[in-house]
Order: structure tokens, then C-alpha cells, then sequence
């Protein structure tokens, strides 16, 4: 029977019937929902891993162990894990291992656009890209066939709009695997010069070998109607030009590295015109202009963003969509903190302080925008730390008795901690705040070491952030709740001021927790002066409605953060302002 | 044939569910379907929006500007955002609940007047109800979203029972009653506004 299924989903169920035994991730939108799926298999053994380097080798550790493995990160996750993956290239597998990787065309979620069939090619790995999540879960069963056939790491490139759509999907029945023997192969398993110059050899072979697969294979596939037009595309763009070009011929590129020539040529010498559609960069493009034949892509087409089939149809057509319109622009609705999230205290202590805030990434990065705005840098996870001692050595340490570093506990834990240990070992005096809210919020709340229990939700050792903080070296360790807006505002001066590095944990569970208070929605009551100090808190629960202040039953969860600002005693009791 | 629907709305106001229960019905219907979701940092109360395609069919899972049959929106200023989306002859079903959003909130926007009149004049065919009442008296304010998933039923030929049938199938048990409480009032108020 056909279901409908996310293309995450998919991904999993195709690694469930392929028969994998290990799937190590870590979490990041819009790859998530692929291992949250994967640990509803009680077949499959599966973890979150601290960060993406770790959770790839364990897949890699996995497939030499002679297992099926997988390892699913969003783009910028693959950055981490790139060091095993360029060697992972040379070594081979033992079990088949997929790589799953999903970009984020348009940063719905993400702090860039990279485009990661880029990272395929330079590691020398094939890469596959499904348009729907049908192919989503018969392209990876495929891979791990691909993979064990041809001795390499196979990576499956999802997008937002693939990993994000639901489509419908056929179910199989699980193939159980034996694993593979394990040998001891020092040639193929131990990368030092002389090994890897061999399986240098062997990579580029192996290249060739695929290459000659992409000819003719059935992840590329011919669609001929009109000779007018011929459009070469691949993934979630293939859908968007079916509906702008309904009567051109196609050429559907599922295996996106190493890319055919043969077929492409073939293909573009049947057509007048051929356009190649895809989005971020020109990779097809490029191919098809290095092979002599004449395209149109990114000439007309942008490299930034995702596409849509009203943009695609006025840059080819030049046609305009009907609309109806107003005329004048909405208030954007950015995201925000939630009514009750532990980080508003944070922020409100370090914007009434005037810190400067090396920031990191998380639901906490959100303090960035008004009215907390008390967030000055974000580059990717895990820089807040180094960036604030950075900015130390370089302007003193008078200056940095102004600058704090934020960090989330998931955060720290998959690449903050290295951070500290820089700045204790090279003599800093940072103050470094771990915003631990007890979980991973601002990709759906998946637990991690800090956290006590595993992905199936059992209950394992959990991290001693304070003890870890020690051992690494720091003696100034505090640990204070960000809700008591005045103590959290003594600790923070107290340990900005000392001489010597200092932790504090911001401690507080997120308030989407179950486990999290939840109270009565506040009212506003009639000592309100209208003075809307509570509103420099930025909750969303809190606006003026008819003139007046007035909280959103709906949203409050009485945190009571807003009581503890109001000078007037006007928030709580029964009776709504008048 | 081809059905194009758009849920849009503002984070944590229940679209993810709707735009479930619409995909649940159009594959009861046997259709080919797409639903395109929003995951991640704009669940965090930022402006949402889902798309539901079904017909024989379906490629792109986004709906392009200007080719949605119906949008349901739940909220008023994002029913404006969205309306470009709007078929020509299109309707759009809007929930008259208005959240401020943060740049609202702070000072440096205003909320837009008159939102609903201003969809009117362009002469889109639109129709408002207060859903958030209704979700409040059929017992739970966050059944909006299904109040909001009646009123759309009543506004399409599927047959009433392939929607109840899709609320049993992806409302969790403990919310069934509430929802489905919630769902016969939506309907039931669309059809008194015929
Ligand atoms: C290398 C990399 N991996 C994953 C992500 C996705 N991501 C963004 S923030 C985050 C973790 C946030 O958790 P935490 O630090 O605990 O902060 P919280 O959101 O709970 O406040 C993740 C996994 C990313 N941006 N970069």
C-alpha cells in the first residue's frame, strides 16, 4: 500500500529495507526527522552523536565492522564531517555506508547556502539526489548496494523541499543483512602516505568505473517529447521544471557525481535548445560547457535561493503571474523566542549590562533580534567560544571584561568544549555562559549527552557540565537559573570582572519540555501604568491590544519572568486592566 | 485536474496538522499528492505556510504565486502576506484572530487596518469566520486548526465521512473528541454561511 511519507521518512524506511544495522547523526534542519525515524525501527541500532565528525565514524567504524551504516546531517554538518569522509573515500567500506546530507536552498533554517554536491566532488564520492520521496527511499536502498559493489561511501543529497514534502511511497519488507566478515586489511584500512597514495589510484579508478555506470544507469533517465526544448535538471528542481516546460524533453540526472557525458551530449544533440535547471550552483552547467555544448542556466537564472515555477516561467517565458494585490507591505513575522523560554532571562540581564556577546547557535540565537538584541556575532556552531578569545588577544583583556560567549548545552557539547580548552590553555579570561536548557530545542528537541537519556528515549550517564568545566581547567564555575533576573545579574558581573577564564550554566529546561513548569496565564492587572517595560522582554505573549497592555492567555505559560521586571505589581491576580 | 491549497498561519498554530489531515484525505481520494511542510527555526512563531497539491499528477510540492484554488489562513496579517498566492477566482478562508508579530510588538510596524475589508476590495472571494471562538466553545483553544479544516470541508464535494476518517488517522486518540467536536462546528458554520 502506498503511504504518504516525508522524504526524511523515506530515506529511513529505504535504509530500514536495505537491511542497515547502525545510523549515527547528528541532528540539523532540515536532515532531523531521517534518524528520529530511523530509531522507531527496533531492527536498527541508532544514536545521536555529539557532532557530526563523531557520528560519521561511527558509520565508518560500522561498515569496516562488516554493517550496512548511515549517517544523515544537514549541509553545514558535512563541513564537520568532512575530514572522515575525504579519507572514508580512500579507504572504501565494508558494509555498505550512505551519507546522507541535506542542504538548504533558500536558508529556511541555516546560517548558509553551501551547495554540498561541491564537497561529492572534491571527496571524490558519488552522490545521488532524489526529487520525491519515493526516490528517496529506492535511492538509498540503491546506494548501499552501489556502495558495497564499488568500495566507496555513497552520499544521498536531500533539500529542504524533498526532506520536508510529504509523497507517496510503496513499503517493502526489511532484507536482513549478515554482516560481512570482518578482515584485517591494513592496505585498504590504514591510511598512512604509502597505503593512500595506492588508494589514491584506486579512488580515481573507481571514478572512472562510475562514470561509465552513468552512462547508462537507472537513476538517469530520458523523457523525449518536443525537440524544441531539452532541459537537463536533477532533484527538486527536476519538479519545478516539469510544470514550467509540460511539453519539453527531459533529461533527469539521479546521479549527480560523477556526472555522464555521452548521454548528456546525446541528449543535448536531439534538441534546439537546451536549458539546464538547478539550483545554487552551476554544477551541471559547468559539465555540460566543459563537454563544448551550449546551455542556458545561470544566465538567466540565479545561483542564490531556492527556485519557484513563477520565477523559472518569467526568467525563461518571461511571463508574469496574475496576482491579486494590495499594495502595501506586510510587518515580516520573524521567528522568537518562545512565551517562556528560558534564554529571554539571559539576554534581558546581558542587554541591560551592555556586554558584547560572542554568540553561538541555537534557539538562542534569537536573542540577536529586537528588542533583546544583545547578540553581536554568529558564524557556526561552536565559534562563540574562540571568537571571544580571539577578540581578547586581540584588543587585551580590559576589553574582553565586557564580552561574554553564549552557547547552547547541545552546542557546547558537540564543538564549544575544544573552545574552552583554547582558552585555558593559552592563558584567556573569557567568561563563557552554556545556555543549558536540558535538550536540543531549535531543531525539535532531540536529546543529547548533557540530556541523561538516548535517542529511544532510555536513560544513560549524562554529561556534569560543571565537572567537565573543572577538569578542563576552569577553577570559576557557577551554576545560576536565568529567571532570577537579579542573581543571574551578580553572577554574570562577578565573573566577567575576574581575572581568569569562568563558566557560568545558565540553568533552566526549555519551556516546550513536558517536564518544564507550566502555570496559569498571567493577567494584567489595573496598577498597569503602561510604562511596557515587560515588552523589552520581547515576549511573544505580551502586546498592546486597544491601546493597553494586555498577555495572550493562549501563549502565557506563566513563567512569571514579566513579574519580576514589572515595577508597578501590575502583572498577576485576576482582573484584566480595565 | 489539479487541487492546490495553502495553510498558512504563524508557528505553534497547529498548520503542520492540517495540512496532514488534507494530505490524509487526498490520498483516501486516491489522488497523487505532495505536502510541503515547515520544519525548524520558523516553528519558532514565525509566519508558516504549507502547501497541499493533489490531483493525477503532481510535481513541483510548492505552490506557485498565483495558482492556490483555496488558502486557508489562520491568522489575518498572514492571510495578506499570502494572498499573492491566489488563484484568480481563487477563495481564501480566513481565521479573523490577529497575533502580533514581534516588529508589531516592539513598535517598529504597525499591525495593518482593516485587513479583511482590503482582501475584499481586491475583489478576491473571501470568507472570515472567528475560529478561535469556536475552537473555545467545541472546548480547546488550540483546535483552531481543525474548526479551521471543517469550514474548508464544507467548501470542497469530498465526502464528510473520507474527512472524519482522515481526524481518526492523525489526531493523536487523547484529542480525538475535542477535534472532532471541533471539525463538526468548522463544518457546520460553512455550511450556514452558504
Ligand atoms: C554543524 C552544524 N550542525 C547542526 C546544525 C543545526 N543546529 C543548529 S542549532 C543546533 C543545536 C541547538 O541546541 P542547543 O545548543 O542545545 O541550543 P537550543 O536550541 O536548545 O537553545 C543544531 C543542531 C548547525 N547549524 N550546524
Amino acid at each position: 500500500m502506498k503511504r504518504l511519507m516525508l522524504g526524511n521518512e523515506a530515506v529511513a524506511r529505504g535504509a530500514y529495507e536495505a537491511g542497515v544495522l547502525v545510523v549515527s547523526s547528528y541532528p540539523g534542519t532540515p536532515s532531523t526527522e531521517i534518524t528520529e525515524s530511523i530509531a522507531k525501527y527496533d531492527e536498527i541500532y541508532s544514536e545521536w552523536a555529539p557532532n557530526e565528525k563523531v557520528a560519521l565514524e561511527v558509520a565508518i567504524g560500522a561498515s569496516f565492522g562488516g554493517a550496512r551504516a548511515m549517517s544523515c546531517m544537514k549541509h553545514v554538518g558535512l563541513n564537520v564531517a568532512s575530514d572522515p569522509l575525504y579519507t572514508a573515500s580512500y579507504t572504501g567500506v565494508g558494509g555498505g555506508l550512505v551519507v546522507c546530507v541535506a542542504d538548504d536552498q533558500g536558508m529556511h533554517s541555516s546560517q548558509n547556502e553551501q551547495d554540498s554536491r561541491l564537497i561529492a566532488i572534491s571527496a571524490k564520492v558519488p552522490m545521488l539526489e532524489p526529487s520525491d520521496s519515493a526516490e528517496c527511499k529506492d535511492y538509498v536502498k540503491k546506494a548501499f548496494d552501489l556502495s558495497e559493489k564499488y568500495d566507496t561511501p555513497i552520499l544521498i543529497r536531500l533539500s529542504t523541499r524533498v526532506s520536508h514534502s510529504q509523497s507517496l511511497v510503496d513499503e517493502c519488507e526489511r532484507e536482513e543483512k549478515n554482516l560481512r566478515e570482518y578482515v584485517k586489511d591494513t592496505a585498504k584500512n590504514v591510511m598512512m602516505p604509502a597505503m593512500a597514495m595506492k588508494r589514491h589510484h584506486y579512488v580515481e579508478k573507481r571514478l572512472e568505473d562510475m562514470r561509465t555506470l552513468a552512462e547508462d544507469c537507472e537513476f538517469n533517465t530520458v523523457e523525449k517529447k518536443s525537440k524544441k526544448i531539452g532541459v537537463i535538471s536533477a532533484g527538486i528542481a527536476y519538479q519545478y521544471a516539469k510544470e514550467v516546460f509540460p511539453d519539453a524533453s527531459f533529461l533527469k540526472l539521479g546521479m549527480i557525481n560523477p556526472l555522464p557525458s555521452k548521454l548528456i551530449k546525446d541528449f543535448a544533440a536531439g534538441v534546439e535548445k537546451v536549458y539546464v535547471i538547478e539550483e545554487l550552483e552551476p554544477v551541471i552547467e559547468n559539465h555540460c560547457k566543459i563537454l563544448g555544448i551550449e546551455v542556458s542556466g545561470k544566465d538567466i537564472l540565479p545561483n542564490i535561493g531556492e527556485f519557484n515555477v513563477a520565477q523559472i516561467r518569467k526568467a525563461v517565458f518571461g511571463e508574469d503571474a496574475f496576482s491579486y494585490k494590495i499594495g502595501e507591505e506586510p510587518p515580516i513575522r520573524p521567528p522568537v523566542m518562545c512565551a517562556g523560554c528560558p534564554h529571554r532571562g539571559t539576554f534581558y540581564v546581558l542587554k541591560k549590562l551592555g556586554l558584547i556577546v560572542s554568540g553561538d547557535i541555537g534557539c538562542y540565537t534569537l536573542g540577536a533580534l529586537a528588542p533583546l538584541a544583545s547578540m553581536d556575532t554568529c558564524v557556526c556552531m561552536g565559534a562563540s567560544i574562540g571568537m571571544a578569545h580571539g577578540m581578547e588577544k586581540a584588543r587585551g583583556s580590559e576589553f574582553s571584561k565586557k564580552v561574554v560567549s553564549v552557547i547552547g548545552d547541545s552546542t557546547f557539547l558537540h564543538s564549544g568544549i575544544t573552545g574552552l580548552i583554547d582558552v585555558v590553555y593559552n592563558k584567556g579570561r573569557g567568561t563563557v555562559i552554556i545556555l543549558d536548557n536540558s535538550i536540543t530545542g531549535m531543531t525539535g528537541h532531540q536529546d543529547n549527552p548533557a540530556t541523561g537519556f538516548t535517542i529511544k528515549g532510555e536513560p544513560t550517564k549524562s554529561v556534569d557540565l560543571v565537572k567537565l568545566c573543572h577538569a578542563v581547567g576552569v577553577d570559576r564555575v557557577r551554576v545560576a537559573d536565568p529567571f532570577d533576573l537579579e542573581g543571574f545579574e551578580k553572577v554574570v558581573k562577578e565573573e566577567i570582572s575576574a581575572d581568569e577564564p569562568s563558566v557560568i550554566i545558565a540553568k533552566r529546561p526549555c519551556a516546550l519540555l513536558k517536564t518544564a513548569f507550566r502555570g496559569a496565564a498571567l493577567r494584567i492587572n489595573n496598577n498597569c501604568k503602561s510604562c511596557k517595560i515587560c515588552m523589552k522582554l520581547g515576549c511573544p505573549a505580551i502586546s498592546v491590544v486597544d491601546g493597553k497592555v494586555r498577555i495572550d492567555p493562549t501563549q502565557c505559560t506563566g513563567c512569571e519572568l514579566c513579574v519580576r521586571v514589572c515595577r508597578f505589581n501590575a502583572i498577576g491576580g485576576d482582573d484584566d486592566a480595565k | 485536474m489539479q487541487s492546490n491549497i495553502m495553510i498558512v498561519g504563524v508557528g505553534g498554530q497547529g498548520t503542520l496538522l492540517a495540512s496532514r489531515i488534507l494530505g490524509d484525505v487526498a490520498t483516501q481520494l486516491g489522488c497523487d499528492v505532495k505536502v510541503s511542510e515547515v520544519h525548524g527555526m520558523s516553528q519558532r512563531g514565525g509566519s508558516v505556510v504549507t502547501y497541499v497539491k493533489y490531483g493525477d499528477k503532481v510535481y513541483s510540492p510548492v505552490i506557485a504565486e498565483g495558482e492556490a484554488d483555496i488558502i486557508l489562513a489562520f491568522e489575518q496579517l498572514e492571510a495578506y502576506r499570502y494572498l499573492r498566492y491566489l488563484k484568480k477566482g481563487g477563495m481564501m478562508l480566513i481565521n479573523s484572530q490577529k497575533i502580533n508579530p514581534m516588529p508589531v510588538i516592539t513598535g517598529a510596524a504597525e499591525y495593518p487596518q482593516d485587513i479583511i475589508d482590503k482582501i475584499k476590495n481586491t475583489s478576491a472571494e473571501i470568507i472570515p469566520i472567528d475560529a478561535l471562538s469556536l475552537a473555545i466553545e467545541a472546548g480547546n483553544a488550540k483546535a483552531v486548526n481543525v474548526v479551521l479544516i471543517g469550514l474548508l470541508a464544507s467548501r470542497t464535494e469530498i465526502d464528510k465521512g473520507i474527512w472524519e476518517s482522515a481526524l481518526v488517522s492523525c489526531v493523536p486518540p487523547k484529542f480525538l473528541e475535542v477535534n472532532k467536536k471541533a471539525f463538526e462546528i468548522g463544518y457546520n458554520k460553512g455550511m450556514a454561511l452558504k
